[in-house]
């Protein structure tokens, strides 16, 4: 048996989420080798060689992969994986983009998000907004998969020498190209990656009072999100967004500030070991999941919450 | 240009589902049904584009059984101006649906196509994706903005970093995110008008697509509870256990 696993990476060097992949891939016990797609990625490429326990890293660097479009992307992926098992990738935005098209491609369903390895073909995912946890057993003889990064811990990162080879083959299916992007810029951990995240919601009133999160991330080293109201308001961009239909995170602490606790909210973050909520509505549903509760009006207990810290 | 949007009936967002005590489904007795949220977004935006003039018809398609032809006419009453029903025993798994949209394309030929981003059953995120590997179709997936621009189209797409932006050449696939827009309600004349427009039904052999099943569902199980928390009574008491308790900062 043998499996794919699909790099995530910014072309110079390798996202944690790879990691996560790998520890996924090496669950299902079968051989790993791992493709870097992209464009001047030999950054990222050697990082993925020092992967311990990877056979081989192919590398398809090409400026038809710079942006990772799924087009040229799934083309690439498909004509590789071709001679695979397993096709494993962690379910970021670029993979979720392009894996579905992967596995269309080859005449194969997709198990999207899987959050355990039971066996080679049974896996445990989450449905209904994590209310429910799927058991499903897939019946091809290609597996694409995509990996629910917070589930599996991440695979170490160094003390492996993989041999590298360039793949030549260039797919440009010709159709689509990229404009621009506008990537938020941050000091802080990433969201997904970050130990502490703490987060605000329509509590937080406007986009300003999302500044009383601030002080207290920097001490925490903690990255900062967000609910869907807070995002859809204008308070801050999209990519704070935790939930259901945004970033899922699990980290060790999650302070929810001014957050209700939807459904869609809490299956985003209800996996983080400790919960932390502050809300002034002893009723909200947030409590339900929070080890620690405060019943405060966050105006008055953010500055309070900085300054002992 | 004519715009195909693809509509999913599912519980509703606000319905907490549970699993079945012997695990051997969910339990959807009684429950409410719904139009996804992100299947009304598509066909909020699809309706956006006739109101603009630059769609001249939009097509409503859902696959399932006889009672998706409820969400089809809630689309009609949104605004599309006719529906297909492909007619299933049940639901089916993402790709048959991409195979059985695959053949709605190839009858009608639009020059768009809008789905949801995932349904909120399921949480696949796959539809249409597949549907743009099989028709060789360009996609703009977890849209926040569209706007066509001649023959091709741009794309605002929310991804992990934060916004990025593709242009497409048309015929293509625009899969909706949150902030697409707000969908409007449906007025009562329009849901009455709904009723008398043209809803064609097919089945799979009509479109020449097998129905099968790559994925069994083993069992479903309610996910690890967490156990009930206690609320402190101010900061400092939420600092002390926090460092002293949780050992989390
Ligand atoms: C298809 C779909 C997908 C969705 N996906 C997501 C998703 O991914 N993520 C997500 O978050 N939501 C999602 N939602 C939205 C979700 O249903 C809720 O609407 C949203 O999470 C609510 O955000 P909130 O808790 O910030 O706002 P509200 O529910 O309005 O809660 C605000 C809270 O702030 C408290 N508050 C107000 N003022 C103060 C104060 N001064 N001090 C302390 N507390 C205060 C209030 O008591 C209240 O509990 C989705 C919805 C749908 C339909």
């Amino acid at each position: 048996m043998s499996t794919l696993v699909i790099a995530e990476h910014d072309n110079s060097s390798l996202k944690v989420a790879t990691l996560n992949a790998v520890a996924a891939a090496q669950a299902m016990g079968a051989d790993i080798d791992i493709l870097v797609a992209g464009a001047n990625c030999g950054g990222a490429a050697e990082q993925a060689a020092k992967i311990p326990g990877v056979g081989k890293v192919l590398v398809a660097d090409n400026a038809v992969y710079e942006h990772q479009l799924a087009e040229n992307v799934s083309l690439l992926i498909a004509d590789v994986g071709a001679a695979y098992d397993n096709i494993v990738a962690p379910a970021t935005s670029n993979c979720k983009n392009s894996m579905p098209r992967v596995a269309a491609l080859l005449d194969v369903a997709q198990i999207s998000e899987i959050t355990s390895v039971e066996s080679a073909d049974t896996f445990k995912r989450p449905i209904y907004a994590g209310n429910v946890i799927a058991t499903v057993q897939s019946s091809d003889a290609k597996k694409v998969i995509t990996v629910r990064t917070t589930a599996f811990d991440a695979a170490p990162a160094e003390g492996g020498s993989a041999t590298v080879e360039a793949v030549s083959a260039v797919h440009d299916a010709g159709i689509s190209s990229f404009v621009g992007e506008e990537v938020a810029v941050s000091d802080r951990p990433e969201l997904t990656s970050a130990k502490i995240v703490i987060s605000g919601g329509r509590g937080m009133q406007n986009g300003e009072n999302f500044k009383l999160l601030d002080g207290i991330a920097d001490k925490l080293g903690a990255a900062i999100g967000a609910s869907r109201a807070a995002v859809d308001a204008g308070f801050v961009p999209n990519d704070m967004q935790v939930g259901q239909t945004g970033k899922i995170v699990a980290p060790d602490l999650y302070i929810a500030v001014g957050i209700s606790g939807a459904i869609q909210h809490l299956a985003g973050m209800k996996d983080s070991k400790v919960i932390v909520a502050i809300n002034k509505d002893e009723d909200a549903p947030i409590f339900q999941v929070a080890d620690y509760g405060l019943v405060a009006d966050l105006f008055n207990a953010l500055p309070e919450l900085e300054a002992k810290l | 240009m004519k715009v195909l949007v693809a509509v999913k009936r599912v519980v509703d967002y606000n319905v907490k589902v549970r699993a079945k005590a012997d695990g051997s489904n969910v339990d959807l007795n009684n429950v409410k049904m719904a139009i996804n949220p992100f299947c009304e977004i598509a066909v909020e935006e699809a309706v956006r584009l006739k109101e603009a003039g630059t769609a001249t018809e939009v097509i409503a398609v859902s696959v399932g059984d006889k009672s998706c032809q409820e969400q089809i006419r809630t689309a009609l009453a949104l605004g599309a101006d006719r529906g297909i029903q492909v007619e299933t025993d049940g639901p089916v798994e993402p790709l048959v649906v991409a195979k059985l949209l695959k053949g709605v394309v190839d009858k009608e030929q639009p020059q768009l196509v809008i789905l949801g981003k995932q349904s909120i059953d399921g949480d696949n995120n796959q539809t249409g994706q597949m549907l743009g590997a099989l028709a060789n179709m360009p996609q703009g997936t977890f849209a926040s903005e569209i706007a066509v621009d001649g023959d091709k189209l741009n794309v605002t797409r929310e991804v992990d970093g934060g916004l990025q932006t593709v242009s497409l050449n048309l015929p293509a696939i625009v899969t909706t995110d949150l902030r697409l827009n707000e969908p409007r309600y449906a007025s009562l004349p329009n849901i009455m008008k709904a009723k008398k427009k043209q809803l064609d039904v097919y089945t799979p052999q009509d479109l020449g697509v097998s129905v099968t099943t790559h994925l069994t569902q083993i069992k479903v199980e309610p996910p690890a509870e967490r156990k009930a928390g206690i609320k402190v009574a101010d900061v400092e008491q939420l600092v002390d256990k926090l460092k002293n308790e949780a050992k989390v900062i």
